[in-house]
């Protein structure tokens, strides 16, 4: 099994590197590491306790927002344009090295 | 040295038991054994998107198909297990394979009651599996006219989903309202309210005794004399954990597999997850919960105590469903006797000796996130917040 590094900030500013593996979603790792993610939903993209701001740079890699992740980003009040749910990205060799931040929780 | 770990039951506490130890680093063989004959798949669509046919096959598979491979494991489709030895660590499945394990995962899960003296005609269902959710939407496609027994979480998503296709539907609850173990009764009475408004014939304190129909279904017969006419019929009153397979096991039964604050049985290397464990909550003591978030989070903890973590599995409790356009959420274990408090329009705490224990909320998602520390910490509960 290969993976990558995700490089996180969490919501007190503290930098990590964590590794995480590729062909797995993002929100297990990200809570495994204790930046700040809890996941408390399991994955379902039901309670907006991943909620990470991905950098400019590698939202283009990302991808688009899906649907279900769109309706609880609007339920947010810290959500802006670079929002995502770790549990809804799928780390890849693409996003080796992508860069994180983990949102406030409101 | 461990060497083939057997996982039994391929839903979410086995699934994420079986990628669990991956990560944690076993080597070994991996064998993932599931009762059915599809990969496996997410089940909160399945009363939701999936039934009313906006969600794909695809898009319900838990993980693609290949992934199980990639990890290493040996995903056994049709294989059900019939029986364990505890003592000698072996697993019977129903086609007569027996295989001896160093390692077992117990995550068989839980399947739906069927409601004493209540026949089971054509046209009644209940819903656990995606072949349920495929054959009652097939049904539902005839336009028929829908009566839901039972008004818990599984009930009342049925209910929202048939109303979303546009079908008459008559939702029966023997409460006095709706999902109120775990809403308590005043959101309750605000879910009976939103599904009124949403078109549903909601009955509550209904008894239904019977089912009419010769060979198909036409109604229900409540205990007051009057008939409930439907072409369909949803049974969602319960689960029970699927432990017959397990009755000669040696293992100690009680409503689900008995386990401790790790998820482990008294027989070393044998762990339990997910609905069928019935397992000691550091804070709530013996307890066995069947929702989604704790079968997922359990079945990791279970593939971490096999693998030697000493860490005492102690969720806060979570609880989500979606009906309409309304988000309900619980947090904390609720017991009938804690005292209901309502903290903000859609959100209600439950107290028990003076501790906040657990609280709910009808699109007060956010305020009822807040109160996360407060519960999992057994701490006091706070004055009204809105």
């Amino acid at each position: 099994m290969t993976g990558g590094v995700v490089h996180v900030t969490a919501a007190d500013g503290t930098r990590s590197a964590v590794d995480a593996r590729f062909g797995v979603r993002l929100m297990p790792e990200l809570r495994a590491a204790r930046v700040g993610v809890i996941g408390m939903c399991g994955g379902n993209a039901a309670c907006g306790t991943c909620h990470v701001y991905v950098d400019e740079a590698w939202q283009a890699a990302v991808g688009a927002v899906t649907e279900d992740e769109l309706d609880m980003l609007d339920e947010l009040s810290s959500s802006d344009t670079r929002s995502r749910l770790a549990c809804r990205i799928t780390f890849r060799a693409e996003l080796d090295g992508i860069e994180l931040t983990v949102a406030p929780h409101d | 040295m461990t060497e083939r770990i057997v996982v039994v039951g391929a839903s979410l506490a086995g699934v994420h038991a079986a990628e669990e130890l991956r990560a944690g680093g076993f080597l070994g063989q991996l064998v993932l054994l599931s009762a059915e004959n599809e990969i496996p798949y997410d089940r909160p669509p399945l009363s939701k998107a999936f039934l009313a046919g906006g969600l794909g096959e695809t898009e319900l598979a838990l993980r693609p198909a290949d992934a199980y491979a990639a990890l290493g494991i040996e995903l056994w489709l049709g294989a059900q297990a019939a029986g364990l030895d505890a003592a000698s660590r072996r697993v019977r499945t129903a086609d007569g394979e027996v295989l001896p394990f160093d390692g077992l995962v117990i995550a068989t899960g839980s399947r739906p009651r069927w409601p004493a003296g209540l026949p089971r005609l054509d046209g009644m269902y209940t819903l656990r599996t995606a072949a349920d959710a495929r054959a009652l939407a097939a049904d539902f496609a005839r336009s028929p006219s829908v009566a839901v027994l039972g008004g818990g979480f599984i009930g009342a998503e049925v209910a929202a989903t048939a109303r979303k296709l546009g079908l008459d539907v008559t939702l029966l609850e023997a409460a006095p309202s709706l999902m109120e173990r775990g809403l308590g009764r005043e959101l309750g009475d605000v879910a009976v309210g939103i599904h009124r408004d949403n078109g549903v014939d909601v009955r509550c304190g209904a008894s239904v005794v019977g089912a009419t129909g010769s060979g198909r279904v036409d109604g229900l017969l409540l205990a007051d004399g009057s008939r409930v006419a439907a072409d369909v019929v949803v049974v969602g009153v319960g689960n029970e954990p699927v432990t017959d397979w397990l009755a000669d096991s040696g293992l100690e039964l009680a409503d689900g597999v008995v386990c401790d604050e790790f998820c482990a049985t008294a027989v070393p290397g044998i762990v339990a997850a997910g609905d069928v464990a019935r397992w000691r909550h550091p804070r709530h003591g013996l307890m066995r919960t069947e929702h989604h978030a704790n079968a997922v989070e359990q079945g990791m903890a279970a593939a971490r105590t096999l693998l030697g973590a000493r860490e005492p599995f102690a969720p806060v409790g979570y609880v989500w469903s979606d009906q309409y356009e309304h988000k309900i959420h619980t947090l904390g274990f609720r017991r009938p006797g804690d005292e209901a408090r309502m903290l903000a329009p859609g959100l209600t705490g439950f107290v028990r000796d003076g501790r906040l224990v657990a609280a709910a909320g009808i699109d007060a998602r956010r305020e009822l996130m807040r109160l996360r520390g407060t519960i999992d910490q057994g701490g006091p509960c706070p004055a009204r917040t809105g």
